[in-house]
């Protein structure tokens, strides 16, 4: 699917092998941000939740230094077919991982209240849509690395589960306030926190879809995305 | 084992040589022009091989391709700007409008100016601007009075957007011009004699961006009115203006689509190679 050949001008090479190095990078920041914001919630511990918000600065400036550089190339090289699909397929991915970032941040700075609130339910299930999560983003980011388009393919029709998941876990949490009034705080920062690991499962997604778009040239076709939890009925 | 070989080498050889025409091509196409397996020759060698392409009437179509690949002279063979060529010997069917323009009966003076042709280098006539476009309608008795080609001379030269700087010296010599007038001059001296295509052979090659622009404003302004085909070195040129492309190389005509497809996804290999710079 992909020339191997070398551009006449070697320099382009480096070019884009730069630029898919950058957002390799962060790619493999936002996985762990995401690993140790849950790790922080799941363990209480407040001191590397304060770190998980605070190397959130990193991919950002990351992101920045990313689309520059994009921008750049487009400007000096006018890439064109797979060269122009990549280049913007890296400013696209960079900007959704940014947003996996600000969402892993999101959870991380939850993780006190809910630690001194003392609740501790719905532990396993929001460790389990966790490691969901971030398996998505590894896949979607091990896609992009080896431009595999049935990989990407692979990673839009796995965020089902996630959807399937997280409507669960949120019937689950609804059930927690329902019984217990005390739990309404808790278990509200809870839904948001599995809201989020939802959305970055979305956001996996929408990495393979453009990983797939610039392996192939061919959009993947859209699944309706789920997790919007709107076909629930409420037991308040 | 060795035939088994041999079999798919001239197997691959065969599909190597197989035009890719885009569907939406196949599908929707408004001919002005057709060409039927045309060969050009030089002397004994082959310069264009086999080549069918349908130019539509309402598009631009970019003709391009590394340097010897076939394109300007197949490019000439739309108006038999080849006949000029001893050694030149064109085979196949060219037809405008359904008409075969190489049948012995052709007046060629007549189909040079239903087809005509810009080239590189701008090529005004030594003659006052006036002349330049004046001859044209003159030789093919468009204009039966002074008043008559004065319109002529003035709408010809106002939609090559020339007007404006030259209406106050159109005594004075065409060649007096920068580079970039002469070429519209060109352009308007083509569009006088009322063509129905244009041939324009790498228009832009001898002209800075700013002279550039205004050519491509130009073509941008004529599309529609006339069927354009133009070769051009400059991928970005061919992407920016024109809306059909056809990639040749080695004489050979490799894949011809819609010009966005062509340059966001090209389907042949070499296609790709050579518009992304990975060519040798």
């Amino acid at each position: 699917m992909n020339s191997t050949t070398a551009h006449t001008v070697k320099s382009f090479d480096d070019d884009l092998r730069l630029l898919r190095s950058m957002i390799g990078e962060m790619g493999g920041l936002a996985r762990s941000q995401v690993n140790e914001a849950i790790t922080a919630l799941l363990s209480h511990d407040v001191e590397l939740a304060k770190r998980v918000v605070e190397a959130d600065k990193r991919i950002d400036e990351l992101e920045m230094e990313a689309e520059s550089f994009a921008i750049s190339i487009i400007a000096r090289r006018s890439p064109l077919a797979q060269d122009l699909r990549e280049v913007i397929a890296a400013l696209k991915i960079g900007a959704v991982i940014e947003r996996i970032g600000d969402y892993g941040k999101n959870i991380a700075k939850r993780v006190e209240a809910l630690s001194s609130s003392g609740y501790r339910g719905a532990s396993a299930g929001v460790e389990q849509i966790g490691s969901m999560a971030s398996t998505l983003v590894d896949d979607a980011m091990r896609s992009f690395a080896e431009r595999d388009p049935f990989l990407a393919r692979a990673v839009s029709d796995g965020d089902e589960a996630i959807d399937d998941y997280y409507e669960s876990l949120f019937q689950t949490l609804l059930g927690e306030i329902a019984e217990d009034p005390e739990n309404t705080a808790p278990a509200t920062h809870l839904i948001f926190i599995i809201k989020n690991l939802e959305r970055i499962g979305d956001h996996a997604t929408n990495i393979a879809e453009m990983v797939h778009y610039s392996a192939t040239g061919e959009h993947l076709e859209d699944r309706p995305k789920g997790g919007d939890a709107t076909g629930l009925s409420l037991p308040l | 084992m060795a035939t088994q070989v041999t079999e798919a080498a001239a197997e691959e050889a065969h599909v190597r040589e197989q035009t890719l025409v885009h569907d939406e091509i196949a599908f929707a196409n408004d001919a002005k022009m057709t060409a039927r397996d045309v060969d050009v020759f030089y002397g004994e060698k082959k310069a264009v091989d086999s080549v069918s392409i349908d130019v539509d009437s309402h598009y631009v179509t970019a003709f391009i391709g590394p340097s010897g690949c076939g394109k300007s002279t197949f490019l000439r063979c739309f108006n038999r700007m080849n006949d000029t060529i001893d050694i030149a010997r064109v085979q196949g069917r060219i037809e405008l409008d359904g008409e075969d323009i190489y049948d012995p009966r052709m007046d060629v003076v007549q189909l040079r100016a239903r087809v005509g042709m810009v080239f590189q280098k701008p090529n005004p006539f030594p003659k006052s601007i006036y002349e330049n476009i004046a001859y044209g309608p003159r030789i093919h008795g468009l204009a039966s009075n002074k008043a008559d080609m004065d319109g002529i001379v003035e709408a010809s030269l106002t939609r090559a957007g020339l007007w404006n700087e030259v209406k106050d010296r159109l005594d004075d010599s065409g060649t007096a011009l920068s580079g970039g007038q002469q070429q519209r001059l060109c352009i308007a001296r083509a569009i006088a004699v009322d063509p129905e295509v244009i041939l324009m052979d790498e228009p832009c090659s001898a002209l800075d961006p700013i002279a550039t622009a205004k050519i491509e404003e130009l073509i941008e302004e004529l599309k529609g009115r006339f069927a354009i085909v133009i070769v051009t070195h400059n991928m970005q040129q061919a992407a920016r203006i024109s809306q059909r492309t056809a990639f040749f190389h080695l004489g050979n005509l490799v894949e011809y689509g819609d010009t966005e497809t062509i340059f966001t996804n090209p389907r042949a290999d070499r296609t790709r190679d050579y518009i992304t710079g990975r060519f040798g």
